[in-house]
């Protein structure tokens, strides 16, 4: 399994690598070689920080890169920030586009800590994860729970935990930091493949 | 539901595991990555390793302990000890650590909370708080003091007000240690905890005293706790975190289970 993962150089990256690599998968970091981007197998957007680092990825020409790989159907997951990226924009960064491939913006709302999921049934990503497992989220921005919602938590109110429609997936916890639960979930990524359940 | 978060602390000295009482008299407790895995494995939500070497040469130690530790800890991970700039925080991060926590240097230099926040953050950057109530104070817990080099000088500040700074500057979580009951197992200072984390919008982690159930029962309750540090609770046996969050459970408080 190999899998790139985009670095914007917001944040470290040490933490996602390990667990990838822990799970059997070969890594390939890019910080804006398209070439490697256009041949990948799969990719993972990960992402701690600021809304506003996710500019990096236009001015390196990562995002169109991106946008035309999941096209072509490689399984995409974004982490965090990373999630957020995948939707409109956030009111972090207001004048930062996201990709756009959901509609809605992010919210702010400041949450820290393990928190448990409610997984609608058909998730492919959250396969085998049972109602009331934990994850560990720390993030100041939340996504609205609407039809692409693939898990939702509580704090103040019901938001998108994660996101998946087809070949793109987007949690807005940690899997690399949520114990077994987690790595089950990068593992289900990590066997995703076209047309249907494994 | 968002629960109440159980760290395991391990103060690390030469790159092994030490235990005291009030920063003194210490004794070995074990090899830090094996004592993480063990933890982790038992149910605590987090790991903190406080590096309490302080010399020069002790850095690539460290560095070497977080790189051991971090290979196969899948729960977040903070490293503190010693990280005087944004620099070292980065060193600490390429080596594993998913937070720093940042004391006596953040006093010196507070621009070092806004530094790191910067660049990895909010979420990256603890600030951890040595106090000590002031017993003359006309209120020893609003008067009380922060106190620097492992509890033994007061920096001239007030506790509550610095962890509204720490919070103004971008740190992410106030991990505040009670030096007045630290190793003394006689239960957190929930007054001083609830007094700080009612100044703040940041998790407040206590820390110090941890003895009993009980005092992590009221810490989260009266003291209004997001997080609780425990170290000697959890060394030589005396409990794990995965029994000490079922007996959390019974009396009513939110934890991660089964874990």
């Amino acid at each position: 399994m190999r899998v790139t993962v985009i670095d914007y150089k917001a944040g470290n990256l040490t933490s996602v690598l390990k667990a990838l690599r822990h799970l059997g998968a070969e890594t390939i970091v890019t910080d804006g070689d398209l070439a490697l981007v256009e041949a990948a197998e799969r990719i993972v957007l990960p992402g701690v920080g600021h809304f506003q680092a996710t500019d990096r990825l236009d001015a390196t020409s990562l995002t169109p890169a991106i946008r035309a790989a999941i096209a072509r159907g490689v399984p995409f997951l974004g982490i965090c920030v990373g999630m957020q990226w995948l939707y409109a924009g956030s009111s972090e960064a207001p004048a930062q586009p996201g990709l756009g491939h959901f509609s809605e913006s992010t919210e702010k709302v400041p949450h820290v800590g393990w928190n448990s999921l409610e997984v609608r049934t058909g998730s492919r990503l959250l396969a085998g994860v049972e109602a009331g497992e934990y994850v560990y989220f720390t993030h100041s921005y939340k996504a609205p729970v609407t039809a692409d919602t693939a898990a939702t938590s509580y704090y103040i109110e019901p938001f998108a935990a994660a996101v998946e429609r087809g070949n793109v997936m987007g949690v807005q916890f940690h899997p690399e930091k949520s114990g077994a639960t987690g790595l089950k979930i990068l593992s289900n990524f990590l066997a995703w493949k076209a047309g249907g359940a494994e | 539901m968002i629960t109440k978060r159980i760290i395991a602390c391990l103060d690390v000295h030469d790159g092994r595991v030490v235990k005291g009482v009030q920063f003194v008299d210490l004794i070995d407790a074990g090899d830090p990555a094996t004592q993480a895995a063990r933890h982790a494995r038992e149910g605590a939500d987090e790991i903190v390793l406080l590096d309490i070497t302080a010399t020069h040469e002790g850095r690539q130690t460290l560095l070497d302990t977080v790189r051991r530790t971090a290979r196969e800890l899948f729960v977040p991970f903070c490293v503190g000890g010693g990280i005087r700039t944004a620099d070292d925080a980065a060193q600490v991060f390429d080596a594993g650590a998913d937070k720093v926590s940042v004391n006596s240097a953040a006093l010196k230099d507070p621009m070092l909370i806004d530094a790191i926040g910067r660049s990895f953050g909010a979420q990256a950057v603890v600030v951890a708080i040595d106090a000590r109530r002031d017993p003359d104070a006309a209120d020893p817990v609003r008067d009380a003091q922060v106190f620097v080099q492992g509890g033994r000088k007061p920096a001239g500040r007030r506790v509550v007000e610095w962890a509204r700074e720490a919070e103004d500057r971008g740190a992410g979580e106030i991990l505040l240690t009670s030096m007045n009951s630290d190793g003394m197992r006689t239960g957190f200072d929930c007054e001083l905890t609830a007094a700080v984390s009612e100044s703040v919008g940041i998790p407040v982690i206590a820390s110090g005293g941890a003895g009993t159930v009980e005092h992590f029962v009221d810490v989260f309750g009266r003291g209004k706790a997001d997080a609780a540090l425990a170290a000697s609770i959890f060394h030589f046996g005396v409990s794990s975190a995965r029994s000490l969050k079922e007996e959390l459970a019974r009396a009513g408080v939110s934890v991660r289970l089964p874990c």
